[in-house]
């Protein structure tokens, strides 16, 4: 089937399944490999990307579902150019193994635009899908403050 | 392109050019121990199998698996910290299978000894033992062991190249060596003259090396703080590299579906639909199972779930219950071990109260985020391998073996992984990915495991029972006899390694419950050994996981029954035994502010265990809430010796407590006609961050010895928050996982 998609500004015509979801487009199509599969069923979290800012999980969102634009972990910044919540994310040295982060970096990031300076209740209501086995989650909250933080001043 | 990039650069490099050829030089500790396995290419020298110099400057081998423990970045420091290296041009690799690469500390964490009374002369034995590692294929990233193992070598390691290079630049600039000193990278005259490792490489690799001097602690500049973590910018901006990631010209995709009931045969399969799939290449026959070759992940999965197969009956018993009927009977026969045996356990103390109690825990699986994958490329040259693992001697043997090649046709790559917990020592993934890649010769093929394949074919931490007995008098302990039943997961794992395991008394099924650093003057424990074929494995703290849960849950039971505080009664029993194990109890005394009285609606439980070299203690606290019990705040405290990086000491506290908490709230794998019912985080959830406490940790440095830090976070965790929920409730949960007991808010 024929698909337009639009990730990470970028247009694609694709021919692949109607039901594939996107997270195997994003993974082995397109070779975006920042965002992960953890379960299939959307209830780990680490597949998350953004359509059209919202949060959603790629790993049960068919190809032929997505409407609007895509935005995965690549497009929130580079090693060479952090965003400012990968910033917060390195400067309380989040991560352990760092499989589940991408998706918890995308979340967070649609918990900002939506509220920009969250409470402890907020964050972990809106961080509750994204699972870490690594148990990270006190330094994300720390992290995801920063987050707010820096860019309220910005 | 950011340093990121370039370490990527070089990993590919170092994997597809370098090793393939050109000159390799000794040091004096990898001649004593084995080859060097680092052949570099043109331009590249390696100073030993630790140390990697080209005209971009040096590159650290670290050849232990990145599951998430920070290893290779605290291994990295102790190599840099000698080298006079800044951190900024710390660059880390895995590197390749070798026998250099062999864990000396494995061995001796396998001793019977009690661990806390450890003497210099056990600690010079163990280290001396260590050597065994080499002889055995021992590169294995587990038992907490990374820094006991690394932190003399690597130091040396570093040390040693060090010294080679000043040598090198002695000779150059026709100075003695004592007028020369290192910094930032190069050798520094007293003129200023700099000269960089790089261009004296070369030179320095034809240098015999000398015996070296380690630097006094007071004189670290890296060990001891808290380093940024050299993986973090990668894992941060999704463009770290772990073994699902990888990505080859042509590479295709699979996945399979083996026997639910594992080890059972596969009677027949029709595939039929699934050939009729648009991007199915080919279906292989896998014997017990069968796989699906495809152009994506996506129809492979699809696919493989189309093939309809009738499969045999396991080699155990069908369900939980019989299981747990098996586990019961291994009482019924000769104790395996009698690991404790102090005072006369056998009759009860004239006036003492008894107390008896049955636990009982269930089978859990690892469930790493990052699902079980591997990637293999058959080809005339050999074959080539991408697949996180924690034993890469091992798993290129049996690939080897599953190819019909030597060992030295088989390249291994070891990426990222998305969380190890003990499942990535195994082989299994490895070899079933080979076999599928030898269906499409010449064609890298990534076979992934589906989240409930993944779960359904683990190597489950056991089920175990215990039979607790103890006596109280006067306020005291006067009796701890304690007997425990269990699968034998060291054998069964290293049979899979290995082929073979000795006979004889099992530490791993009584680990944390013989060798706690408790003064009962009566203390007995002894192992019973279930012959069951369900598949069981390490899991993070291994035996200690659930005897940790066994000894401190009773514990707390003789406590009440002697009408005691628990924190101040488990301080008496530990005062005189081990003084590091009272340092933490009176350190999570202070950071909770511990009374001893809770106000209503306020539970408080308290645990000890003392695992892979570190006594750790942790406070839980527990609150009724109208949604339900919540777990608000934890309080950890350990004596890890030397802390090596404190910051990733927390974090691998504060996580290991959170695994701990997850199995002992949730955790639970079932079996049914010989399957597990669990296949996915719906039904083996995990704590999330709404019901994840708030964490202090405190890190003290009494003890004489290093101690590790990966797992010994994990043990104290089920039996603190039972003995909060007691505390709250009056109910003492003799059973895991405690959501069967207790109503918690999600």
């Amino acid at each position: 089937m024929a698909t337009r998609l639009t990730v990470n500004g970028t247009r694609h015509d694709l021919d692949l399944a109607g039901d594939m979801p996107l997270l195997w487009v994003l993974r082995d199509a397109l070779g975006l490999t920042g965002t992960k599969y953890g379960c299939g069923v959307a209830s780990c979290g680490a597949c998350t990307v953004q359509i059209d800012g919202q949060a959603v999980r790629s790993c049960v969102t068919p190809l032929s579902s997505v409407q609007g634009a895509v935005t995965t972990i690549e497009a929130l910044g580079t090693p060479d150019s952090p965003g400012a919540l990968q910033q917060a994310w390195i400067d309380h040295q989040v991560a352990q193994c760092g499989y589940c982060q991408s998706g918890q970096i995308v979340q967070a990031a649609a918990l900002l635009a939506e509220m920009p300076d969250p409470t402890d209740d907020q964050i972990d209501a809106a961080m509750a899908g994204n699972l870490c086995q690594c148990g990270t989650y006190p330094r994300i909250r720390a992290a995801i403050h920063a987050a707010a933080l820096a860019l309220g001043r910005s | 392109m950011g340093r990121a990039g370039t370490i990527a650069r070089r990993t590919f490099l170092f994997g597809a050019v370098a090793i393939s050829g050109g000159l390799a030089f000794g040091v004096w500790q990898v001649r004593k121990d084995a080859p060097n396995p680092l052949k570099p290419g043109p331009g590249d020298t390696a100073l030993s199998a630790f140390v990697l110099i080209d005209a971009s400057g040096v590159t650290l081998i670290a050849p232990r698996a990145e599951m998430g423990q920070g290893v290779q970045t605290t291994w990295a420091a102790l190599l840099a910290e000698e080298l006079d290296l800044d951190w900024h041009q710390v660059r880390v690799i895995h590197g390749p299978p070798a026998k250099a690469y062999y864990n000396s500390a494995l061995v001796a964490e396998g001793l019977p000894g009690k661990g806390y009374d450890t003497s210099g002369f056990q600690h010079s034995l163990a280290t001396a033992l260590g050597g065994i590692g080499k002889l055995v294929d021992l590169q294995v990233t587990g038992g907490s062991t990374s820094m006991r193992d690394g932190f003399e070598r690597m130091r040396v390691a570093g040390a040693t190249a060090r010294e080679m290079l000043k040598a090198a630049a002695a000779q150059r600039l026709a100075l003695d060596i004592t007028q020369l000193r290192c910094e930032s990278g190069a050798v520094v005259a007293r003129d200023g003259t700099r000269l960089p490792y790089a261009d004296l490489a070369a030179d320095a690799a034809g240098i015999a090396p000398q015996a070296v001097e380690l630097r006094p602690q007071s004189e670290w500049r890296l060990l001891g703080k808290t380093m940024p973590r050299l993986d973090m910018l990668a894992k941060c901006t999704g463009t770290a590299t772990f073994g699902i990631d990888i990505r080859l010209p042509g590479m295709r995709f699979a996945s399979l579906r083996m026997n639910p009931a594992q080890g059972g045969a596969m009677r027949s399969f029709d595939a039929s639909r699934a050939e009729a799939l648009p991007g199915v290449d080919t279906i292989v026959d896998l014997g017990t199972g069968v796989a699906v070759i495809a152009s994506d992940t996506w129809t492979a999965l699809k696919a493989v779930n189309a093939i309809e197969i009738d499969w045999g009956p396991a080699p155990y018993p069908a369900d939980t219950a019989a299981i747990f009927d098996a586990i019961t009977q291994a009482f019924d026969a000769p104790a395996n071990s009698t690991m404790r045996d102090d005072g006369n356990a056998d009759t009860l103390p004239d006036g003492a109260t008894p107390v008896d109690s049955v636990y009982t825990v269930p089978f859990l699986a690892h469930a790493t985020m990052e699902p079980m994958n591997a990637t293999a490329r058959i080809s005339a040259e050999g074959l080539e391998l991408w697949c996180g693992n924690q034993a890469p001697l091992f798993v290129r043997r049996h690939c080897a073996d599953t190819a019909g090649l030597d060992a030295e046709q088989v390249t291994l790559h070891t990426p990222f992984m998305g969380g190890g917990f003990g499942r990535r020592g195994e082989v299994d993934v490895a070899v079933l990915a080979t076999r599928i890649a030898m269906a499409l010769p010449g064609t890298a093929v990534q076979t992934v495991w589906s989240r409930e394949e993944d779960m359904r074919h683990d190597f489950y931490r056991p089920g175990a029972i215990a039979r607790m007995r103890g006596a109280v008098s006067d306020g005291n302990a006067v009796l701890f006899d304690a007997q425990v039943a269990a699968p034998n997961v060291t054998a069964q794992a290293l049979t899979r390694w290995s082929g073979f395991a000795p006979p004889g008394p099992d530490k791993t099924t009584v680990d944390g419950l013989f060798n706690q650093p408790y003064g009962f003057p009566n203390y007995r424990v002894r192992g019973y050994i279930a012959d069951l074929a369900v598949p069981v494995g390490f899991w993070r703290s291994v035996g200690a996981s659930q005897n940790g849960f066994f000894h401190e849950s009773f514990v707390d039971e003789l406590a009440h029954a002697a009408n005691a505080d628990p924190l101040a009664f488990r301080l008496n029993l530990v005062r005189d035994v081990h003084a590091p194990s009272a340092g933490v109890l009176d350190a999570v005394r202070d950071m909770s502010g511990w009374t001893g009285q809770t106000p209503e609606g306020v539970g408080r439980g308290v645990a000890l265990c003392h695992s892979f070299g570190t006594p750790v203690a942790q406070v839980i606290e527990v609150r009724q809430t109208g949604a339900g019990i919540r777990i608000t705040d934890a309080w950890i405290a350990c004596d890890v010796g030397t802390a090596l990086d404190p910051g990733n000491i927390e974090a691998q506290m504060t996580g290991g407590l959170i695994y701990g908490l997850s199995a002992a709230v949730r955790g639970e794998i079932t079996f049914d006609e010989g399957a597990a019912e669990q296949g996915n985080f719906p039904d083996y959830d995990a704590l999330r961050m709404t019901s994840a406490p708030r964490v202090q940790v405190r890190i003290l440095e009494t003890s004489r010895f290093l101690g590790g830090v990966g797992e010994p976070g994990t043990p104290p965790a089920a039996p603190a928050l039972a003995n909060a929920l007691f505390d709250l409730t009056g109910i003492r949960a003799r059973t895991l996982p405690l959501v069967k007991h207790f109503a918690f808010a999600t």
